[in-house]
């Protein structure tokens, strides 16, 4: 049986009747124990008989065509194969359900995938893929520079009142730009598949993200029907969008594997992360806000520049957030869009909204300072009644509670001019910005089972790429069924179970957490019927079940087990739907070397429900980890003649260390959106990196007085200013 | 000289016990760990010593064992993360790590734990870091102590806080180098 749902209109809050009382609580996850003691077993951690080794070949050359001289390397020792068939260029993009882009014998940048080797051994491969000849033919004519770019085709744009004239008649007016560089995902995973062929079919334990997508996208690329292809993804170290579709690792394995007739292994190594898989583009932002004299905006203005390779269906959705966020009516945007020979652009976590809110929450602050109105009150100020461009009200939005909150724990009213607050050789400053993340459900099924013996399973092939996953559908089932959490198990990643919408987004919790929900509902419904008593009257709570005038423990109720699944689908609602929320970050700015040490930052967000304290506090400290990062060294650096990654590895490109985050601190306000979904709950994990960063750069001015236009704020970009 | 892709045989000695096999001499420690002995709880995150993942300790020491090979270590005793505890005997570091939610995707994580283990037995032995102010006294166990000393293991996940948390606490249940290396 199916329990059902189209989400069009408001649901019951059922999780706030029911009476076992774990969900929202911040139990620990189930797969812990497993982690911490390395059983938990990644992608390239399988083994399967007779298996042979792949090693990826990278282009060493930006723009041309190539041969591959396989007789170079065939008398190696431990030699297979070397296959540049259905090689495909780059990672897919999210929910793309299709092939990415293959070439045949065709380079667009320096180090797209060209061939894998396939030898006995890793050692061996990696040796053979070093020394294999290749012959290349050059095209020199290569664009590998943003800068340099004249031919910007216009994309997507969007008018509505009269911005330039707004802005001539306004009391105060910023118009800035703004640069963000190339960002990497970096999951400490790298990208790895073992493929084995049964016949027509093909198994492939890879590390992905969608796998209801990644099925369809491995069966494009290799030219067969998807249901001759199972995906296993159990556990996935990390994805922040660079999981999200099928890699080169995947493909190049099932490729290899059906050459040879036996199971194939391929791991990317580091540089090839960084290379083959998306990373985010590139910006160029243009920011021009306007307010009256009592500091209300009347317009808004976010036009963004960004590249890609040819023919991605990507563009990096930069104005996101600031389409409903603030208010005034005179509003403009545009986006430019131009072709590179570089590393594809895609997905990393909080596409849009981790580099739009960067710009927007930067110039909203410097309007705020020449409005001579403090950061926290003049965006109170400018939150809108109803959505500032079609007018739909707003499903939830704590936006208010949030600043106010967070800028009540964080003691925001110690914060001084820029310059004013000094500690030895260190300026102190504190920062301030908003975070608002569209909130999306997908589609998504799961299997609910209640045994006799008192126990739940739940199987759906979503993932858990560290996002709380496991702990979280296990919660929601315990709390459904009346059972204690340690009753329930959950089964995730393998394309045998009932299709879930993927991580991706921030929709995976709630959306797949909905389906569970749906299907623990349809089997409350049964256990009332047994028990005599309406759905409603229902009571389950440690085994037992009590309505009408019974009571019985559901070991007696059941005679055998009851499956029931779940399904969600979203409907349409006239309502703006997102997640909110502020940030607060303190900054110590060293006055002779420009160097910024981040003191303390609170995020204050408002999700609807919390499903699991734990973990989402945890996202949360990823998103301002992340902000940290974005804000003050992570820069993917290309060559500007060739386009290639210069900082191809995590020794050059800085994600966070430990020493680099201070103490943090995250803060809960509570809410339920019953627009978003049954369980009322909206994404969190990008949520938490939604300006971030900027609450660090606008704490570097109020510091010491310099803005850095030019992320990241690197010591160069501000010593000179001091 | 052996020549190209001959193997040698090697002991090493894994969580206490001796284990004999026969490896390419190009063979990092790390691969033997996990492709030769199935002992897949020490991670690849790099292959390149920047990321600590890899880390397991041998004769006690930290090291990340992507950087060294898998022959240099005929006799060492080497501790990974599956010989700390498993589940249901977990040891004193790898509950904490739970508890405080010290992880998200658990990749960086027993690289992470490792890393704690010796780094609490340098503490013990009074070595200084780059944020110790004092040279001539034993370092105190501070936030800041900590942060640095744990500084080589990346988590992208950036569960920092967490594992912050975890090895404060965990630290006084955790001995000395001589106990580690039992
Ligand atoms: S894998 Fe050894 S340091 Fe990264
Ligand atoms: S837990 Fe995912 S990288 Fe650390």
């Amino acid at each position: 049986m199916t329990e059902h749902l189209k989400m069009d209109k408001v649901q019951p809050r059922l999780l706030d009747e029911t009476g076992q009382g774990v969900i929202s609580t911040p139990m620990p996850r189930p797969e812990g124990p497993l982690k911490v003691s390395g059983r938990a077993t990644y992608a390239a951690e399988w083994k399967a008989e007779n298996m042979a080794q792949g090693f990826m070949v990278r282009a060493g050359i930006p723009k041309g065509s190539y041969k591959i001289d396989a007789d170079s390397v065939k008398d190696m020792p431990g030699f297979l194969g070397v296959y540049s068939d259905h090689m495909v260029r780059n990672s897919a993009q999210g929910t793309m359900n299709t092939n990415p882009v293959q070439l045949e014998h065709e380079i667009q940048y320096l180090g797209q995938p060209i061939a894998v080797v396939v030898a006995e051994t890793f050692e061996q491969a990696r040796h053979i893929a070093e020394s294999l000849k290749v012959d290349y033919t050059r095209d020199d004519d290569v664009a590998g520079d943003f800068d340099a770019v004249t031919d910007w085709k216009e994309g997507s744009s969007q008018d509505q009142g009269d911005l330039d004239d707004a802005i001539a008649k306004a009391a105060f007016a910023v118009d800035s730009t703004y640069t963000t560089p190339p960002h990497n995902s970096a999951a400490m995973e790298p990208h790895a598949a073992l493929a084995s062929w049964d016949g027509d079919k093909v198994t492939v334990r890879a590390s992905l993200q969608m796998l209801g997508y990644n099925r369809n996208e491995i069966a494009d690329s290799l030219g067969i029907d998807a249901a001759n292809v199972r995906l296993l993804s159990p556990y996935v170290g990390g994805g922040f969008g660079s999981k999200l579709g099928i890699d080169p690792a995947s493909v190049s394995a099932a490729v290899a594997s059906r050459h040879l007739g036996r199971p194939v292994r391929v791991v990317l190594h580091r540089n090839n992360v960084f290379e083959m898989i998306n990373l985010r583009t590139q910006t160029r932002q243009r920011v021009r806000l306007a307010a009256d004299s009592n500091g209300k905006m009347t317009a808004v203005g976010h036009e963004n520049w960004q590249t890609n390779l040819p023919d991605e269906p990507f563009a990096e959705p930069v104005d996101t957030a600031t389409h409903f966020l603030y208010g005034g009516e005179n509003r403009r945007y545009g986006q430019y869009t131009a072709v590179l020979n570089r590393s594809a652009s895609g997905s990393v976590r909080a596409p849009g909204e981790a580099v739009g809110m960067l710009a927007l929450e930067n110039a909203v602050d410097e309007l705020a300072e020449v409005a001579g109105i403090d950061p926290v009150e003049f965006r109170l100020r400018n939150i809108p009644d109803t959505h500032p461009e079609n007018g739909n009200a707003y499903s939830s939005r704590s936006l208010a509670q949030c600043l106010e909150e967070g800028a009540e724990k964080f003691g925001w009213s110690q914060r001084k001019s820029p310059k004013e607050r000094r500690e030895g050789e260190w300026f102190i400053g504190m920062g301030v910005a908003s975070a608002a993340r569209t909130n999306i459900l997908m589609e998504s099924k799961a299997r609910v089972t209640l045994n006799p013996d008192g126990t739940a399973l739940v199987e759906t092939d979503m993932t858990d790429i560290g996002t709380g996953t496991y702990a979280i559908l296990g919660q929601i089932a315990a709390e459904m069924l009346g059972l204690p959490t340690d009753k329930v198990t959950v089964e995730l990643g393998d394309t045998d179970l009932p299709t879930a919408s993927g991580s991706g987004g921030s929709w995976g919790a709630s959306s797949s957490g909905s389906s569970v929900f749906l299907g623990a509902k349809a089997i409350r419904a049964k256990i009332a019927d047994r028990l005599g008593c309406s759905p409603e009257e229902l009571r389950l709570q440690d085994g037992v079940a009590t309505g009408g005038n019974n009571r019985r423990p559901l070991t007696e109720l059941l005679e055998g087990p009851i499956s029931e699944e779940g399904h969600i689908e979203p409907g349409d609602q006239d309502v703006a739907q997102a997640g909110f929320g502020a940030h607060f970050a303190e900054v110590a700015v060293n006055s002779v070397t420009g160097e910024v040490r981040v003191r303390r930052m609170l995020a204050s967000m408002a999700a609807g429900r919390i499903l699991n304290a734990k973990t989402a506090q945890s996202q949360v400290w990823g998103g301002q980890i992340w902000g940290i990062g974005s804000a003050l060294t992570e820069e993917i650096q290309h060559d500007r003649r060739t386009g290639h990654i210069v900082n191809n590895d995590l020794a050059e490109y800085h994600v966070p260390v430990n020493l680099d985050v201070p103490d943090l601190q995250v803060h809960f306000v509570d809410e339920r959106d019953d627009y978003a979904n049954p369980i009322q709950s909206k994404g969190i994990g990008e949520l938490g990196l939604s300006g971030a960063g900027a609450a660090v750069t606008n704490a570097i001015y109020n510091a010491c007085g310099v803005r850095v236009y030019d992320y990241p704020a690197t010591p160069d970009k501000i010593f000179p200013h001091l | 000289m052996p020549t190209l892709g001959s193997a040698m045989k090697i002991t090493l000695n894994v969580n206490g016990e001796a284990r004999s096999l026969d490896v390419d001499p190009r063979v990092a420690l790390l691969d033997a760990l996990r492709t030769h002995l199935d002992l897949t709880g020490s991670k690849k995150g790099c292959d390149h010593g920047q990321c600590g993942a890899c880390t397991v300790l041998v004769n006690g020491r930290r090291i990340n064992s992507c950087l060294t090979l898998a022959v240099m270590h005929e006799g060492d005793e080497i501790t990974t993360i599956e010989g700390l505890g498993e589940p249901g005997s977990l040891s004193p570091l790898q509950k904490s790590f739970v508890k405080h939610d010290g992880y998200q995707c658990g990749y960086c994580t027993p690289g992470q734990i490792m890393s704690a283990k010796g780094m609490i037995a340098e503490f013990n032995m009074g070595w200084p870091s780059n944020v110790t102010d004092d040279l001539g006294t034993a370092p105190d166990f501070t936030e800041a102590e900590i942060k640095e000393r744990m500084s080589g293991n990346l988590c992208r996940c950036s569960a920092y806080p967490g594992i912050c948390h975890a090895i404060r606490e965990a630290a006084p249940d955790e001995g000395t180098i001589e106990e580690a290396a039992e």
